[in-house]
């Protein structure tokens, strides 16, 4: 690959900094509000409901269902054609919240809406990534 | 609430929508002059009748940009605005100019988005990585950089298939009548001289059988980048009733913005055009069912499924069964996208919204050529930015 760019990995933030932690730790780190009890993601620095600042990480178990998916016959950037089909998934956790994620250990055929997920920790340099693989 | 229904767009022009550009380059300011200067001259009016510019980025400065392009012009105005909403760039500008002209801060506003080459510099640039990614940000604390790029939610098609697979989970997807909306459309474009794909239509098979892109969109539903672009001319009704063509009125707009990344989306199936569309209709005193024509915002054919229910034009789930059972050409039954469309044009970057304004405006003013409709007086347009995260609608009204 002809450029100087390295995969991108995320660059944790002093707001986001417990979430990578937790993940680092194989643990998932959610913020939940105290003021409103709404589950927040991605980490903010104030509830998306409320924008109280009366925020709290709490481990959550990241039994999840899938949302949605797709799955791209051509690399929607240079760096991931390695991962071709890449597994693209909105993940919804059993708290409500969901995130973008990449479905591993799993046939194409078996990727539709509603399979039940389990997350995975997977280590990259410097971070761990949150995956999801089926139950 | 809402506009009087006091401005009107009285000139427009368009580029040539054009897959591979071979013309002379200019830099997006000079588009930009040129753009305006075609528009004035449409509506017979003359470069010191401005005194409002409504713009988007432009490629040579990276900020204060209203007042480059003022400069650039040599016309002072008194109302100056860059609107970012990306595919709903077009609609968002026309509302805003039809806002401040009934305010009575201006009376002759130009709204330009050119989206040809620039000139190739001889001092090649490092390479942005936000663009290289197409990512909205690379930045560090952004959401999207920290959240979506490392997993590869990269540029558009992703976000949309994603949509699209959800839709499909929860109301069943035909991927026929999907094929047929860009046949239609395509039917359409086939007879515009300013599209891409004009003289080549296309059957439903050639669409089932172009690549699978990303699941379940393929390629013809997916646009074409191009080289285009276009500009309107919005002005006070005194202003119209002295220009050489039928005044089109603004008489409904709404915009309405949720979220950046359709993960965050509350139902990914129900889209802020909704809100937008219900504000539109009940600010011009119109309802779905007496439109005349629909230009409905079309980057993928996703796009136009959600809008056409979210909008009202059916109900939700119902949108596969609708475009079976209408005809969507300029000809048909529900004249859709009469100018082929951006799936038909060719997507010119964040201006291709433009194109279903400017065929809203040619309609109502009379002047489509092949593709005239018999009656044309109220057409409704949609605009969408990003992932149908930011959107837009207008409703225009021949006077």
């Amino acid at each position: 690959m002809d450029n100087d760019f390295a995969k991108p990995l995320p660059r944790p933030t002093p707001t986001s900094q417990p979430f990578w932690d937790g993940l680092a730790a194989n643990k998932i780190m959610i913020q939940h509000c105290l003021d409103c009890a709404t589950w927040v993601f991605y980490p903010r620095s104030r509830c998306s409901s409320c924008l109280s600042d009366n925020l709290e990480w709490r481990e959550v178990t990241g039994d999840a269902v899938l949302y949605t998916f797709t799955l791209t016959r051509q690399p929607t950037a240079p760096h991931f054609a390695d991962e071709v089909p890449q597994k693209l998934a909105v993940v919804e956790l059993a708290e409500g919240v969901r995130m973008t994620s990449t479905l591993v250990n799993i046939d194409e055929a078996d990727v539709r809406v509603g399979i039940k997920l389990k997350p995975v920790f997977a280590k990259r340099d410097g971070v761990t990534l949150l995956l999801f693989e089926p139950i | 609430m809402g506009l009087r229904g006091d401005a009107a767009v009285v000139g427009f022009a368009e580029y040539k929508h054009e897959r591979k550009y071979s013309g002379p380059r200019k830099f997006t300011i000079e588009q930009w002059a040129d753009l305006a200067q075609m528009a004035l001259a449409d509506a017979g009016l003359e470069a010191s009748d401005i005194n409002g510019i409504v713009c988007s980025d432009i490629r040579e400065s990276g900020m204060f940009m209203p007042a480059t392009i003022a400069e650039y012009l040599g016309q002072p105005v008194n109302f100056a605005e860059r609107v970012d909403l990306g595919g709903a760039n077009a609609v968002g500008m026309i509302w805003r100019a039809a806002a401040a002209i009934e305010l009575g801060v201006c009376d002759v506003v130009v709204c330009a988005l050119p989206a040809r080459p620039i000139p190739s510099n001889p001092q090649p640039q490092p390479v942005n990585p936000m663009r290289y990614f197409g990512a909205s940000s690379m930045n560090w604390g952004s959401p999207q950089a920290e959240f979506e790029v490392p997993y590869g939610n990269l540029a558009q098609n992703c976000g949309y298939a994603m949509i699209a697979q959800r839709y499909a989970a929860d109301y069943g997807y035909d991927a026929a009548a999907m094929a047929k909306l860009v046949v239609d459309q395509r039917r359409s474009a086939a007879l515009n001289p300013n599209a891409a794909f004009y003289g080549q239509p296309i059957e439903i098979e050639d669409v089932l059988g172009s690549k699978l892109i990303a699941d379940p969109l393929r390629m013809l539903e997916i646009v074409m980048p191009v080289a285009g672009g276009g500009a309107v001319v919005v002005a006070s009704r005194e202003i119209a009733a002295k220009c050489s063509r039928r005044p089109v009125f603004v008489t409904g707009f709404g915009e309405h913005l949720t979220i950046k990344t359709p993960t965050y989306a509350e139902d990914a199936c129900f889209t802020p055009v909704g809100p937008a569309s219900q504000q539109a209709f009940e600010m011009a005193g119109v309802t779905p069912g007496n439109v005349d024509a629909a230009q409905i915002y079309d980057c993928y054919t996703i796009t136009v499924l959600l809008t056409l229910e979210d909008a009202g034009f059916c109900d939700k789930g119902e949108g596969m069964q609708f475009i079976t059972e209408h005809d969507l050409t300029f000809s048909g039954d529900f004249p859709m996208n009469t100018h082929g469309g951006q799936l038909g044009m060719g997507q010119a970057g964040a201006a291709g919204g433009m194109t279903q304004t400017i065929e809203a405006v040619r309609q109502i003013m009379g002047r489509a050529a092949e593709r005239q409709l018999g009656t044309c007086d109220t057409v409704y347009i949609s605009g969408t930015g990003g992932v149908m995260s930011e959107q837009s609608a207008l409703l225009l009204q021949g006077g």
